[in-house]
């Protein structure tokens, strides 16, 4: 049952083959069985609410898909009353007063939530190695990364602890711990999902997304996420949108673009045959495949560790241990109530991004950095205006590298370099999308693709198609079975 | 020789005028003043994470209406920025204000000085919200913080520095002051911080072109201490300059019990504010019909009103200037002249004289006042039509305020109407001639100063209510015959 696609768990239910309450406590034993291996929770609901379970079987009984079935969100959407961390010291305590949009907007629907992922602290980094609440292992091999910052909700996905988890990406938050652990991740385009009750890392990146098994399964709970919130002045007014399932695996038609720069220079001899298998499927099925060049993107590493870093720098000025969050016990006066409580609630990569970021805004280098940087920005966004004229979707590596091993990176900059294929397309603020297409030396390796802005339905028809035909997706590491 | 003979002033203000809204600029919040503290504060105005900023349309109306006001441009696309720095009553630990793209580009007014009229130059007015209060003096070892004022909105108009002495500036002020009260988006209210002012002062030898270095002399909310303060601050340059020290660019504070200013902070220790575009918000457009629609909302302002007074209500000058610099007097006269077949030239006489002398008398204001304007019209429509006299009127008026009746009511009731009724006055008349016979024959023997003593007779026995004219009329018809 573990493995089944959520249509599958549906309607079991429907069907009153198991019951809302059997299948969510399956899960949630899971989830406590296998946090100790994994540390993919940073909390784990004692109970299963009765609300929300009440409200599961209303939606069950209305015919609603994701009726009963259980989630978990990432640690830095606002849960009302339950801890809501951002896996920092900061916010150790913090339980809000509210419930972010999309949170709501699942339990509308029925879905149930068992508790809260880990992440890199306020979602900067790629290892989930920057949490206070400890790494998190990848389900697949316990002595490497699963990816960052959504790296609780991916490895709990692939350890199966639950069938689908929340995540943000804000510049491949989902898509690379969902290549490093083996499942299905989609980042919306920006404004498709309110960011109301996100805690904001880069306000102009940050977008909430869905890791599951499969693409069906990540389009129907995105389905579920997206329309306009009034709450959030960059919510579009059109952003509502149903994922439509394709009936067969034909691609006839379908013009698919690949940097083949990108590809060509992939170190990786695993990951470069398994992108190249997988494109030249496409090709089988009827996709044309066309090369194409985005010649700026070279430079969205650059252009993202200035801007992400300048917007979260003034982002996280609200933790000052005033009001809430972590304060000092050791202060003299009002200098010293920020500057230790900052300290000491914040990690070290969180401080360094915050004084990269103040940097990069500071009198006298504000258009040297932020701004170059926005002019890059622009300059990637028509690189793939222009490459969309003539492709419908763009196939790509996820990541240059397999799972690296817990401690591997000490070095900040080969880490954001990692980061390369994935930024880009945040810049931009098109859909994208990680799904696997096989294993390299036992690790999971992913495909990205990329869509056009609001065509979150074209890359998931595509990865959904090519997920009939392949069962990458379906597997599952053996401590979990 | 005068030190302004050897010196002259340069005068630059910025004034914050609160936007009358109900709710405040991002939050939905009400933006009431006086409520108990920390009575009006939403999730966002705290601060919480995952909160969002949300533009209140009407603040937006009002700023366009400011600028349409003041002759200004309203570029196409206004953007907001960030200001950042802490400090406990900034919660979010910036100010979401405005940089490079405000609402209200540059715009001009015309004042009056004693050399005749000028145009000072609005270089720009921008959209902002205010900080909440901190309470330094209430509690022993802590301090208090009230965030009802958090997120309330308002807008900074910044002048080109282009007043040549204290007298002007006051003048700039006032007229800026007219416009945001008549224009009905600010309450004028200066003792709660609804009007206030920062003033930047320089000084420079007569002749010279080039600046001063300036100071900026904070928070200066009367029309009379701004005129004090930027004398003291003059002087206070010129000393320094004439003992041949450098004037250091600061910020002031102005103490008026001690008639003086102190320095807060030099340019050194300013902030570096690092704003930048606001990530939570898109840039916002402002379409012509948006411009247009606020067009509509514009006022006929005090000059306009003078002159319209003047020409076409027939009201004397004098008159005409005190009523529409009083916008609460100008809109009760305006009504009242709407209300009232009587001349408006009465009806400014009437309001400025016996009206006004009894709200003094009682200590109201015209908008406390217990008449109305619907009975302060009943009551000229008598006076004019001859129904009684203004000398009547006046203990009518009392009477109206003591018992709420309408003046007809009053006058019937205490029989305090002219008698005006040919019959009965002829009847009268005859009455008193024929009790005076060597006084009838003495007149018409040509002795025309014994008709005052007939006029006397017949009003001491009306006691005061025979219509004058009329009686004046019969009485040399009669004594003729």
């Amino acid at each position: 049952m573990i493995n089944l696609s959520i249509r599958a768990l549906s309607e079991l239910l429907q069907q009153k083959q198991i019951s809302i309450q059997e299948l969510c406590g399956v899960y949630h034993d899971r989830c406590q069985s296998f946090n100790v291996n994994t540390n993919a929770l940073i909390s784990i609901c004692a109970e299963l609410s009765a609300a929300e379970l009440l409200q599961a079987q209303q939606q069950l009984d209305a015919g609603e898909l994701l009726a009963g079935v259980p989630l978990v969100h990432k640690d830095l959407f606002c849960t009302q009353g339950i801890k809501t961390t951002c896996g920092s010291n900061m916010l150790a305590d913090f339980k809000p007063p509210y419930d972010a949009t999309a949170v709501t907007q699942l339990a509308a629907a029925g879905m149930v939530n068992l508790g809260k992922a880990n992440m890199d602290e306020f979602a900067m980094g790629s290892s989930n190695e920057h949490s206070a609440f400890g790494v998190v292992k990848n389900p697949w091999d316990s002595q490497r990364v699963p990816g960052g910052s959504s790296g609780g909700s991916a490895a709990a996905v692939a350890a199966r602890m639950v069938p689908v988890a929340t995540g943000t990406d804000t510049g491949g938050s989902i898509r690379q711990p969902a290549a490093f652990c083996g499942i299905t991740g989609i980042k919306p385009s920006y404004g498709r999902v309110s960011r109301h009750g996100m805690v904001a890392f880069a306000s102009s990146l940050d977008q909430a997304g869905v890791l599951a098994v499969s693409a069906d399964d990540c389009g129907l709970v995105l389905s579920q996420m997206c329309g306009h919130d009034p709450l959030d002045s960059t919510s579009l007014k059109t952003s509502t949108w149903q994922w439509d399932k394709p009936k067969d695996s034909n691609m006839q038609g379908l013009r698919v673009g690949v940097p083949h720069a990108w590809i060509d220079a992939l170190q990786d001899e695993g990951i470069k045959n398994k992108t190249t298998e997988a494109i030249e499927y496409f090709k089988q099925q009827g996709a044309s495949i066309i090369d194409i060049e985005l010649p700026h993107a070279d430079l969205a590493v650059s252009a993202y560790y200035v801007l992400a870093p300048a917007e979260c720098s003034s982002n996280l000025s609200r933790f000052d241990g005033v009001r809430f969050g972590h304060q000092t016990n050791a202060a003299e006066n009002l200098e010293a109530l920020y500057r230790k409580s900052r300290s000491e609630g914040f990690g070290e990569e969180v401080k360094k991004r915050i004084m990269i970021g103040a940097w990069a805004l500071s009198a006298g280098y504000y258009d040297a950095y932020y701004l170059k940087a926005q002019k890059v920005r622009r300059l990637i966004s028509e690189d793939f205006n222009k490459a969309f004229e003539s492709v419908d979707v763009i196939a790509s590596p996820v990541s240059p590298e397999l799972p690296f091993k817990l401690g591997e990176k000490a070095d900040g900059v080969s880490m954001y370099e990692a980061d390369k294929f994935t930024i880009p397309a945040s810049l931009a603020g098109l859909p994208c999308l990680s799904m696997p297409i096989g294993f390299t030396a036992g690790l999971p390796v992913g495909l990205q693709l990329i869509g056009r802005y609001f065509d979150e339905q074209n890359i998931l028809a595509l990865a959904d198609k090519y997920q009939l035909d392949h069962d990458h997706h379906m597997q599952i590491p053996e401590a979990f079975l | 020789m005068s030190i302004w003979d050897r010196w002259e002033m340069v005068i630059g203000l910025e004034i914050h005028v609160r936007l009358a809204t109900n709710s405040k600029l991002f939050s939905g919040m009400k933006a009431s003043y006086g409520a108990s503290p920390n009575s009006q504060v939403s999730f966002l105005d705290a601060g919480l994470p995952g909160t969002l900023p949300v533009i209140n349309q009407k603040a937006l109306e009002y700023a366009i209406r400011f600028g349409l006001a003041v002759d200004a441009e309203i570029p196409p696309v206004t953007v907001f920025a960030r200001k950042n720095y802490f400090y406990p009553d900034l919660p979010k630990g910036y100010q979401i204000s405005q940089m490079d793209d405000p609402i209200v580009g540059k715009g001009h007014i015309v004042i009056k000085t004693d050399e005749g009229e000028k145009t000072v130059e609005i270089t720009r007015a921008h959209l902002e919200e205010d900080a909440g209060k901190s309470i330094h003096d209430k509690y022993d070892r802590y301090s208090a913080i009230d965030l009802n004022r958090a997120g309330t909105p308002l807008i900074e108009v910044v002048s080109e520095p282009q007043m040549s002495n204290a007298k002007e500036a006051v003048a700039y002020m006032r007229e800026i002051y007219t416009r945001v009260t008549h224009l009905g988006i600010c309450d004028g209210n200066l003792q709660e911080g609804s009007f206030r002012c920062d003033a930047n002062v320089s000084v420079r030898p007569k002749g010279q072109k080039e600046l001063g270095t300036r100071a900026e002399i904070k928070n200066l909310n009367s029309f009379r201490f701004i005129e004090k303060a930027i004398n003291h601050e003059a002087k206070r340059q010129i000393k320094l300059l004439e003992a041949g020290e450098k004037i250091i660019q600061e910020t002031r504070l102005y103490d008026a019990d001690k008639d003086q200013t102190r320095s807060m902070r030099s340019k050194e220790n300013a902030n570096d504010y690092r704003y930048f575009p606001d990530p939570d918000q898109l840039p916002i457009a402002i379409t012509d019909a948006m411009i247009e629609a606020q067009r509509e909302h514009l006022p006929e302002f005090p000059e306009q009103k003078i002159q319209r007074y003047i020409n076409v209500l027939k009201v004397k000058a004098d008159d005409a200037a005190i009523i529409a610099n009083d916008i609460q007097m100008a809109a009760f006269f305006e009504a009242a002249d709407a209300q009232s077949k009587a001349d408006a030239d009465l009806n400014a006489k009437f309001l400025l004289g016996e009206f006004s002398a009894l709200l003094n008398a009682k200590g109201e204001s015209i908008t406390t006042s217990k008449i109305d304007v619907v009975s302060y019209a009943g009551l000229l429509d008598v006076v004019a039509a001859g129904g009684i006299s203004r000398k009547v009127a006046k203990t009518v008026l009392e009477d109206m305020w003591d018992s709420g009746e309408a003046a007809a009511a009053i006058i019937k009731a205490k029989g305090l109407g002219q008698i005006s009724d040919s019959s009965a006055l002829n009847e009268l008349i005859n009455q008193v001639i024929a009790d005076n016979p060597s006084q009838v024959a003495d007149y018409r023997a040509g002795n025309e100063k014994m008709f005052n003593y007939f006029i006397g007779q017949i009003m001491k026995k009306t006691k005061g209510q025979a219509n004058p004219v009329q009686t004046k009329q019969l009485l040399e018809e009669l004594l003729n015959e």
